[in-house]
């Protein structure tokens, strides 16, 4: 079977490369079949594999070839099929075929689908590469290839500069983090002789009181090299301080935020630290960082999209504090939650993005909100779906019967906030329940906005509002299906008294000194701690509503009541300026000083060209002789040198 | 054909190459027999390199396919040739690169075209005779030698200001060759001979190890070049015509570091252990400085040229971390520098042909007119900053690693050439290739010829193969870097701390 779960990882390159390579042969509908048919057998395949390896029990691993190998240091090309991958499978190959499927609608317009549909599959290979990664350089591969495929989909529109600058920013920012993905890599070989996950987790166990030193300090060795495993996490996931690339990210056509900058990519960080629970795990202090980075990332994120116009960034702020949610989640060794997470939020979130896609696609490429609005009877089977993801994302539902997809995944996760009884817990459990209410307002904001009150786009493009062509329906309709009936479905054996079992060996929990475990300690939460989500949820809506529908004139009002705090909160927190002050300038300072001054004004000035002109004032001195060239005359000087040097080398040799 | 001569048919065959160009090139064909002859004679020397590397057995770490000749025996100088798993990687690369840089320069040179191509293969027969000499007297004679078709490739048909780049270069590495030549007798007499294998099996005195290994360093460090002696660099290739860029970068910027494996680490343990902080030192600002300085440039080619400087600064760092990832993974970093800073300078050479400016600011929205430039500069562009997958990672990625078990320091401030790296690069690309095409002239830009098109194709698979499966070339290189290693003593304390008082006070009776 593992050949045939192998052909899953790799039909979208095979799909990528007759699309970027054949297409004179291949033509626009081609390319499109090609990919897309391959991302559907993929998807197939993966689902197969999940009930197989996931509810069978019964992961493998498939061996490929050699790959880096230097004394003793070893990374060969394997495929690791285990619960965890085949999850991420499943998740990636099901939105990147609904995708692949919608974006022939969406870029029916464009003059390179062949391209746009080469790289889209060629990011869903990268994705997968990383999702079944048996090593960490593997993973490392997979780590930079979504991130150049992401660049490229970014830049997609090279015309436009702000597309080109994003793209670069992007690329870039998430360097940073794998600068400290790539030390923590060394700092894992350096300590365990190995960078196999098999045999690294089969010895954490006996260095759990080994010391690093690192950077001249002494430090516990797991906790330095999971923070530094953590930065590149950070950097993938859209953390807070390594999160500005994301937002500008839109500028990338829409399928590529659903895709990319919502479903699978953003989230590798979130399965890096699932995949390395063994090593986290051991890491105390590493945990309560990543809880309060992620609580403090979907705190942060929300006030922000509280603020913001343009639909497709409302979204991606959403994304990233959804992101926090599940960092504090892993934060909190809850790993089972985050993945469950993880799944509902690719089908509501694609589901969004997709939607709001549609929405884009509608109003002839307007992005800003409000030059939205009036449009729900024109749009109607978007509008529904909108609706449906909506729901899904703020968690709507019966607390103990029944709700949308993040009622049940969002919801385990504040629960695992409460159980644990710890102070980062708490703040987590704070920072998420305000969170969810601010989810709820930007969601029904957005809805409002978009759909309803007076349409405030102009005659011309009312005109020529239209619903999508079923290309792009059928893909929002499947992602529809899952973002109602994935957190019902998947409750059980995700997170469900039986979890274990289900993950088996991929994902480790250390019980703690009761030999309870946080999965279960949720369960056991009071019942107003499983009420207030959904309570805070329903203020949400119920304040957009009296915001955007009762009492327009309100939120012009709030805003100048709480200038100062609306204006942080709409320039988001100003990252981007601090950043350009402390760094991007800077450096460019910098590059141009040690150029002209070091290179130029010193070296040259002292160097050569120095000993030139010395040479030559001497020479001039001495005689009135020239030949032309002043470097003739530098070359007394060296002679000195050498016969100086000559003469210490024999003296020593003699 | 296992017997025959071969390392002596790759050494001489250019040889023999540019002197019937010298000699038959006539009349109104001459510019291009000349031509045609440099490319046969290129490609012949390539196939007779590959049968060398299919004879080349990679299990064996000493060296092989040895051949000596008389020369002079009263001193034990004799002209003796032989390739480790080392040398015989830069052999093919050399023998690779050649027909390459021939078909690039195929219409670009117009003016000598016989003096040109018979420079070329004269060229070649230098850098092959020195990867493949067992002899110093011949490396000396080989190494130095390099430089005078090099210069004269520069000198005659570079730039406008090629002058004083060419000058600049010769002085340069005039003060390193001397003094390297000094070590050189030194050796001879301490060995009695001049047996590179023979050195490295004598026991220099540590305190003699480190005058050896200075003024061996003086030479190998311009040559590679380390930082702050790299400024003739971005001169010389800004003025050089692009194949002699291509060479340049892809061979000559390599002796350095090969000088450093073949001599100064398996002859001088002591001092290379002795030396290593400095090397580091100066390999991390290499990398920092050269990386930012890069940012800056305005000139397309001396972008290219900063960023080799940064890129050999891993290699040095790599060579001196003294362990198997690091060394391995800096010869396999000259290798992948090779390809890739080739392939780059060709690109250069693309436009440049087109448009004849190298200025970033004058192209623009390329991609337009140009998606397979575009699509070959992508490529090479990701594996300039290391992209897994292509050349650049395996090298980068393992003298890093190298140099964590080393000194997490040194690791720490040179991964952030892994950023910088990336700035460099993407913001080259972004100006040339993205965009719209705003600049009138290039509207009528072609895309790439056939001839462009042959030229890449085989640069892009190395980059790929050597990137997904390095296996081919690790498995020659990891013995030869293990029998280099076995030479460096265990570096003790106690040890070093003598080489260090006995350093100082020679530094201070020199005073």
């Amino acid at each position: 079977m593992k050949a045939l779960y192998s052909l899953a990882v790799f039909l979208p390159l095979i799909g990528a490369l007759a699309a970027g390579f054949g297409n004179r042969r291949l033509g626009d509908r081609g390319a499109q079949i090609v990919t897309s048919g391959g991302l559907i057998l993929a998807a197939i395949i993966s689902i197969v594999a999940f009930i197989d390896v996931a509810l069978g029990h019964n992961p493998d691993r498939a061996v490929l070839f050699r790959w880096i190998e230097s004394g003793n240091f070893d990374a060969a090309w394997i495929l690791r099929f285990d619960t965890l991958s085949v999850v991420m499978m499943c998740v990636v190959t099901i939105v990147s075929a609904c995708v692949h499927v919608y974006s022939i609608g969406y870029m029916s317009h464009d003059h390179s689908k062949p391209r746009f549909m080469a790289y889209l599959s060629l990011f869903t290979f990268s994705m997968l590469m990383l999702v079944t990664a048996d090593n960490l350089v593997q993973m490392f591969f997979g780590w930079e290839g979504v991130g150049v495929c992401s660049y490229l989909l970014i830049g997609f529109w090279f015309d436009r500069p702000a597309a080109n600058a994003a793209a670069m920013k992007a690329f870039i920012v998430n360097r940073v983090g794998d600068f400290g993905f790539a030390l923590g890599i060394f700092g894992i070989f350096l300590l365990f002789e190995t960078v196999s996950f098999g045999s690294i987790f089969s010895a954490v166990p006996q260095y759990t009181e080994a010391r690093l030193q690192f950077l001249g300090m002494d430090l516990p060795a797991l906790e330095i090299l999971c923070l530094l495993l953590f930065i590149g996490a950070m950097g993938k996931s859209a953390q807070l301080g390594l999160h500005t690339w994301l937002p500008d990210a839109m500028e990338g056509p829409t399928p590529v935020s659903a895709l990319i900058h919502a479903a699978t990519m953003v989230t590798a960080g979130v399965f890096m630290v699932c995949r390395l629970s063994p090593i986290f795990e051991y890491a105390p202090n590493v945990m309560a960082f990543v809880t309060m980075i992620g609580a403090f990332t979907a705190f942060f994120a929300a006030t922000v999209g509280l603020t913001q116009f343009d639909i497709k960034r409302v979204i991606a702020y959403s994304t990233c504090s959804q992101l926090g949610y599940m960092f504090f989640a892993v934060g909190l060794s809850a790993y089972p939650a985050a993945m469950f997470h993880l799944t509902t939020h690719a089908f509501f979130k694609a589901l969004l993005f997709l939607g709001a896609g549609s929405v884009i696609h509608a109003m002839s490429d307007e992005q800003d909100m409000r030059n939205m609005g009036g449009i729900r009877g024109h749009i109607k089977q978007t509008y529904i779906l909108m609706w449906i993801g909506s729901l899904a994302l703020a968690g709507v539902g019966i607390p103990a019967v029944v709700g949308f997809a993040g009622f049940y995944s969002k919801d385990m996760i504040l629960e695992v906030a409460y159980a644990a009884g710890s102070v980062p817990g708490m703040l987590a459990f704070i920072f998420g329940i305000a969170a969810a209410c601010m989810t709820a307002f930007y969601s029904w904001r957005l809805l409002f906005m978009t759909f309803h009150g007076q349409p405030r786009a102009d005659e011309k493009v009312m005109a020529h509002v239209h619903e999508s062509p079923p290309v792009m329906l059928w893909p929002l309709y499947v992602l529809a299906f899952g973002a109602v009936v994935s957190g019902i479905a998947l409750y059980g054996p995700f997170v469900g008294h039986h979890f274990q079992e289900f993950w088996g060996d991929s994902i480790f929990i250390l019980a703690d000194s009761e030999g309870h475990n946080i999965i279960d300690k949720a369960h056991h939460v009071p019942f107003w701690v499983k009420a207030l989500p959904v309570v805070v949820t329903a203020l949400g809506i119920f304040l957009a509503w009296k915001f955007y529908i009762k009492d327009t004139s309100l939120p012009k009002k709030t805003a100048e009541a709480f200038e100062g705090l609306h204006k942080f909160f709409f320039n988001k927190w100003y990252f981007d300026e601090a950043y350009d002050w402390l760094f991007v300038r800077p450096a460019k300072r910098v590059a141009r000083v040690l150029w002209q001054r070091g290179d130029i004004g010193i070296i040259d000035r002292f160097g050569p060209d120095g000993i030139s002109s010395l040479a030559k004032r001497a020479a001039d001195k001495a005689s009135k002789l020239q030949s032309g060239y002043v470097y003739h005359y530098a070359f007394a000087m060296l002679i000195g040198v050498v016969a100086l040097v000559a003469w210490r080398i024999f003296q020593q040799g003699a | 054909m296992s017997g025959a001569p071969l390392l002596t048919l790759i050494t001489f065959g250019p040889l023999v190459g540019a002197l019937m160009i010298m000699l038959f090139a006539r009349g109104d064909e001459k510019a291009s027999n000349a031509r045609w002859v440099a490319l046969w004679a290129s490609s012949f020397v390539f196939l007779v390199s590959l049968l060398v590397w299919a004879q080349f057995d990679p299990t064996n770490p000493g060296f092989q396919m040895k051949e000596t000749y008389e020369w002079f025996p009263e001193f034990n100088i004799a002209f003796r040739l032989g390739v480790d798993g080392i040398s015989i990687y830069f052999i093919l690369l050399s023998t690779f690169l050649t027909p390459i840089c021939i078909l690039a320069s195929w219409t670009s040179v117009d003016k000598r075209v016989s003096e040109y191509m018979a420079a070329f293969l004269a060229l070649e027969t230098f850098m092959v005779g020195m990867f493949c000499a067992l002899d110093m007297i011949a490396f000396y004679v080989f190494f130095e030698g390099v430089l005078i078709p090099m210069f004269l490739i520069i000198g005659v048909w570079g730039g406008a200001r090629r002058i004083y780049a060419s000058f600049k270069f010769f002085l340069y590495t005039l003060l390193g060759s001397v003094l390297m030549l000094v070590a050189i007798i030194a050796m001879i007499v301490q060995v009695g001979g001049s047996s590179i294998e023979e050195a490295m099996l004598f026991d220099f005195d540590p305190e003699l190890q480190i005058w050896l290994w200075l003024a061996f360093f003086a030479s190998f460090s311009v040559k590679m070049p380390m930082w702050p002696v790299h400024t003739w660099l971005p001169d010389a290739h800004v003025e050089a015509p692009t194949a002699g860029s291509v060479i340049l970068a892809g061979v000559l910027l390599k002796m350095g570091g090969y000088g450093f494996l073949r001599f100064s680490l398996p002859m001088f343990p002591d001092a290379s252990a002795y030396f290593s902080d400095m090397v580091y030192a100066l390999s991390i600002v290499a990398i920092v400085y050269t990386s930012l300085v890069a940012l800056a440039q305005e000139d397309m080619k001396k972008l290219i040229a900063y960023s080799s400087v940064a890129h050999m600064g891993y290699v040095t760092l790599g060579i001196f971390t003294g362990n198997a990832q690091g060394v391995e993974g800096a010869v396999f970093q000259m290798l992948s520098h090779g390809i890739v800073s080739a392939a780059l300078f060709l690109c250069v050479g693309v436009v440049y042909d087109r448009m004849h400016t190298r200025e970033i600011s004058r192209y623009g929205g390329l991609v337009h007119r140009m998606p397979k430039y575009a699509a070959v500069m992508m490529i090479f562009t990701m594996a300039s900053v290391g992209l897994p997958g292509t050349s650049g990672f395996i090298g980068e990625f393992l003298v890093l690693a190298g140099a964590f078990l080393a000194n997490t320091w040194v690791a720490a401030l040179a991964a952030t050439g892994l950023i910088l790296g990336a700035a460099y690069m993407l913001m080259l690309y972004r100006r040339v290739i993205f965009g719209k095409l705003e600049h009138d002239d290039l509207k009528s830009i072609s895309d790439l010829t056939w001839r462009e098109a042959a030229i890449f194709t085989p640069l892009v698979i190395l980059v790929l193969w050597m990137g997904i499966y390095p296996a081919s070339f690790l498995d020659g290189i990891q013995p030869a870097v293990a029998e280099v290693l076995s030479r460096a003593p265990v570096s003790t304390a106690s040890s070093l701390q003598d080489i260090g008082d006995q350093a100082r006070s020679l530094l201070a009776s020199l005073r």
